[in-house]
């Protein structure tokens, strides 16, 4: 294990901790633990899982219930195309289909093979006004297009290569 | 119970007596209404919607899930209902993967049942479900979701009644189906393989993982000499594949059945069970009088071991080191069958019939090897496999002429035979050990050690052995043993001899058992017969069986010396999972 995994499961065992190693917190437990990890590993459940004294299958359960939990690593950057009514109405499709191909995913791939970019849909973004709506990790982006979608892709693809 | 508050169903009067809910005060009308989501020992879950009945004020209601109340008034078979039932027939069928012909349940299938009695004769709704692939990675069992109805028996059973947990629904809408952590086999992880989860679930999508093939395969090589045991709890369930009681007569012709299947010999585990009762009994005595572990627990069923070794470590010394009745025998055989019958161990092939698919499991333990990589039972197949096996090869069971087993390893006696229920083996013991402790012969009549029978998940009894109190615990369903085993752990409770069978009710009600999906009624059944049986037998203590004393006579020397060290003894190991 290298310096990095241990640090981050040591912010799983104080998470467990902290909820008194109780099952029933569960839910707010596995919230933390995705925050650390940005997704749910699949060694990092089942030692939660030992940990609560719950079975790992029950934990998996709920973990694949909400969709709020992701159970695959996710990119540095998450692209989140909101495809809710009004983004829809507004040609939200486009917009999400111009990011795929830019990024060469496909349906079943949505994270890039370097691990910088997942691109999401989700239904309403509470931003209908601007519709239709993009948003990079915590950054709203408002009124797009597939060509200004692209652009902001490549702002970040530019500055990724800077570093 | 007397009681003056009832239920009127289809205009019946029903007395209220105390039923958790409308459905069992319905069945015990002697109504029928089709379930397929209902355990009467587990939780309610509401899911199937096939129990609607219309309550008069309140509509269409589950009476799975519904209390009796004083002067309600039920009705179980309108044309409304009757509606109901069939839609979520058929929306059933849409996603199942309807293979009938070839489906292992085929028989014992509720959803088939239940869509020809409602008499569904079409499908109007599309799959809307996605392929899941079978789970084939478990010697026990065998997984198909795509069968699966989603009624939550089998993650209920195992959760609550084992609180293992092995299995659990995940994802949610249309793409819910149930499987271990994601979607590794149910092989893989805490499973203590006892088969309950195919024992309950009503349609073809967790069935017993079957092993006729290779023992096909051995009984038609001329170069292998097959031979076979099987396990008490083996004659009170084979019976009612063919429609017989269990009896001396059904017993005799399965042993005639199995000739004809062409076994070259066939014995019976209730020797090897005998002699374990004469190792286990000294061990137990040892430990008492020397100062041991304890208490003792019993170590003959393969999915409590697996669960001790997962859970509780800790309390490994405190395992019985016997094997069980199962490798006792085939160490014995791989020791003394191949001068006997003139064959080399390589082309001895051992099959054990057994009750029990965690036994599967047991064999293939790298501690039970004769040699690198060979087995001592080389497969086992269960009850419900042995009577495939007789259908298919056409014999006319019922009509077999009864036959005795094969000596000495068939000689037997009643307190071998009771090993198949829960409390069996302590009683066993007990007429082992009490002889020892007090040096004095148990008169026969007072060989019933009805302390230690009954159905109760934990029994608890005190037994007074000439001024030594022994406090025995006899536990079943694993659920229980995480409960005695913390507390144990906790120094709340102090007991000197503890039985756990995975099993509710003991093997009787094993996960290999033929099908049946009234667990009260089966266990009750096959309880009384093996205790019958065992009042029938001419010897009724362990240590009284020829065989036995035969074998310590020539092989052993003594109970718990160094040769059954070697050969009856073994070792277990804490696992994670
Ligand atoms: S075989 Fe037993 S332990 Fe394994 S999943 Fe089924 S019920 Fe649970
Ligand atoms: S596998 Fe069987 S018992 Fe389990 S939920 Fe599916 S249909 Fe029910
Ligand atoms: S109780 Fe009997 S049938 Fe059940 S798992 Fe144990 S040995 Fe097997
Ligand atoms: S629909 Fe996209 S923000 Fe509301
Ligand atoms: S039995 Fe009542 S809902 Fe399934």
């Amino acid at each position: 294990m290298t310096g990095q995994t241990d640090a981050k499961l040591e912010q799983v065992c104080k998470i467990i901790e902290k909820h008194h190693s109780d099952g029933s917190k569960l839910i707010p437990i596995l919230q933390e633990i995705q925050e650390v990890y940005r997704y749910l590993p699949e060694e990092v459940i089942d030692f939660t899982a030992r940990k609560l004294k719950i079975p790992a299958a029950q934990v998996y359960g709920v973990a694949t219930f909400y969709s709020h939990f992701a159970l695959t690593p996710k990119g540095k950057y998450l692209v989140k195309v909101c495809n809710g009514t009004a983004c829809h109405v507004k040609k939200s499709i486009p917009v999400l289909n111009a990011i795929v191909e830019k990024l060469k995913l496909s349906e079943g791939k949505m994270t890039t093979d370097d691990m910088l970019f997942t691109v999401e849909t989700v239904s309403c973004l509470g931003a209908c006004g601007l519709a239709p709506v993009m948003v990079i990790n915590e950054d709203v982006h408002g009124m797009m297009t597939p060509t200004k979608a692209v652009a902001e892709i490549d702002k970040i693809l530019a500055e990724e290569a800077a570093k | 119970m007397t009681t003056d508050k009832f239920v009127l169903v289809n205009g019946q009067e029903v007395p209220i007596e105390g039923e958790k809910n409308l459905l069992e005060l319905i069945r015990k009308a002697g109504i029928e209404i089709p379930t397929l989501c209902y355990h009467p020992k587990l939780s309610v879950y509401g899911a199937c919607r096939l129990c609607v009945v219309e309550i008069e004020g309140r509509g269409i209601q589950t009476s799975c899930s519904t209390e009796p109340e004083h002067g309600m008034k039920v009705k179980t078979h309108t044309p409304a209902l009757r509606n109901i039932r069939k839609v979520a027939v058929e929306l059933f069928l849409a996603n199942h993967k309807v293979e009938c012909p070839t489906c292992d349940q085929m028989g014992n299938c509720k959803l088939e049942e239940v869509a020809r009695k409602l008499g569904v004769n079409e499908v109007r709704f599309k799959k809307i479900k996605d392929f899941r692939p079978a789970d084939t990675g478990s010697v026990s069992i065998y997984r198909d979701p795509d069968k699966c109805v989603l009624c939550g028996q089998c993650v209920r059973f195992c959760k609550e009644i084992h609180g293992v947990g092995a299995i659990d629904f995940a994802f949610r809408g249309k793409n819910t189906y149930v499987t271990p952590a994601f979607g590794r086999s149910v092989g893989e992880g805490e499973c203590v393989n006892c088969g309950q989860c195919a024992a309950v679930c009503p349609v073809g999508a967790i069935v017993v993982n079957k092993h006729i093939a290779p023992v096909q395969k051995a009984l038609d090589d001329k170069t292998k000499t097959v031979v076979v045991h099987m396990a008490p709890a083996v004659r009170a369930g084979i019976g009612e594949e063919f429609g017989l009681p269990a009896s001396h007569e059904t017993t005799g012709k399965m042993v005639a059945a199995l000739r004809r299947l062409g076994f070259d010999k066939v014995y019976d585990t209730v020797y090897a069970a005998d002699l374990t009762i004469v190792e286990e009994g000294t061990e137990f005595v040892n430990r008492l009088t020397k100062g041991g572990v304890l208490p003792q627990f019993t170590s003959c069923c393969p999915g409590w071991i697996k669960f001790i070794e997962e859970y509780y470590p800790e309390l490994l010394p405190n395992l019985s080191s016997c094997k069980s009745p199962q490798q006792m025998m085939g160490a014995i055989m791989r020791e003394v069958l191949p001068e006997k019958l003139g064959v080399k161990n390589e082309d001895l092939f051992v099959v054990s019939i057994m009750p029990c698919t965690a036994k599967k499991f047991e064999i293939r333990r790298p501690e039970f090897e004769y040699a690198e990589g060979k087995r001592d039972t080389d497969e086992v197949i269960t009850t419900q496999e042995l009577a495939r096996m007789i259908k298919a090869a056409g014999i006319d069971f019922v009509n077999l002429k009864p036959e005795e087993f094969d000596m000495p390893l068939g000689d037997k006696t009643g307190a071998g035979v009771i090993f198949g229920v829960t409390g069996g083996v302590t009683e066993a013991a007990l007429r082992f050990a009490v002889e020892k402790v007090t040096g004095k012969v148990i008169d026969s009549k007072d060989l019933d050690y009805k302390a230690v029978r009954g159905s109760e998940g934990l029994l608890e009894a005190t037994l007074d052995v000439d001024g030594t109190k022994l406090r025995i615990a006899i536990v079943h369903g694993l659920a229980n043993a995480h409960k005695v085993c913390k507390e144990l752990m906790n120094g709340e409770v102090k007991y000197d001899f503890i039985e756990v069978m995975t099993c509710p009710g003991g093997c009787i009600n094993g996960g290999g058992q033929p099908i049946d999906f009234n667990q009260a009624a089966k266990i009750e059944r096959r309880t009384k017969e093996l205790y019958d049986a065992d009042k029938e037998m001419p010897r009724r203590k362990s240590q009284d069986n020829p065989a036995v004393i035969s074998t310590y006579e020539t092989l052993l020397k003594e109970p718990c010396g160094e040769k059954s060290h070697h050969l009856l003894h073994t070792k277990y190991y804490k696992r994670t999972f």
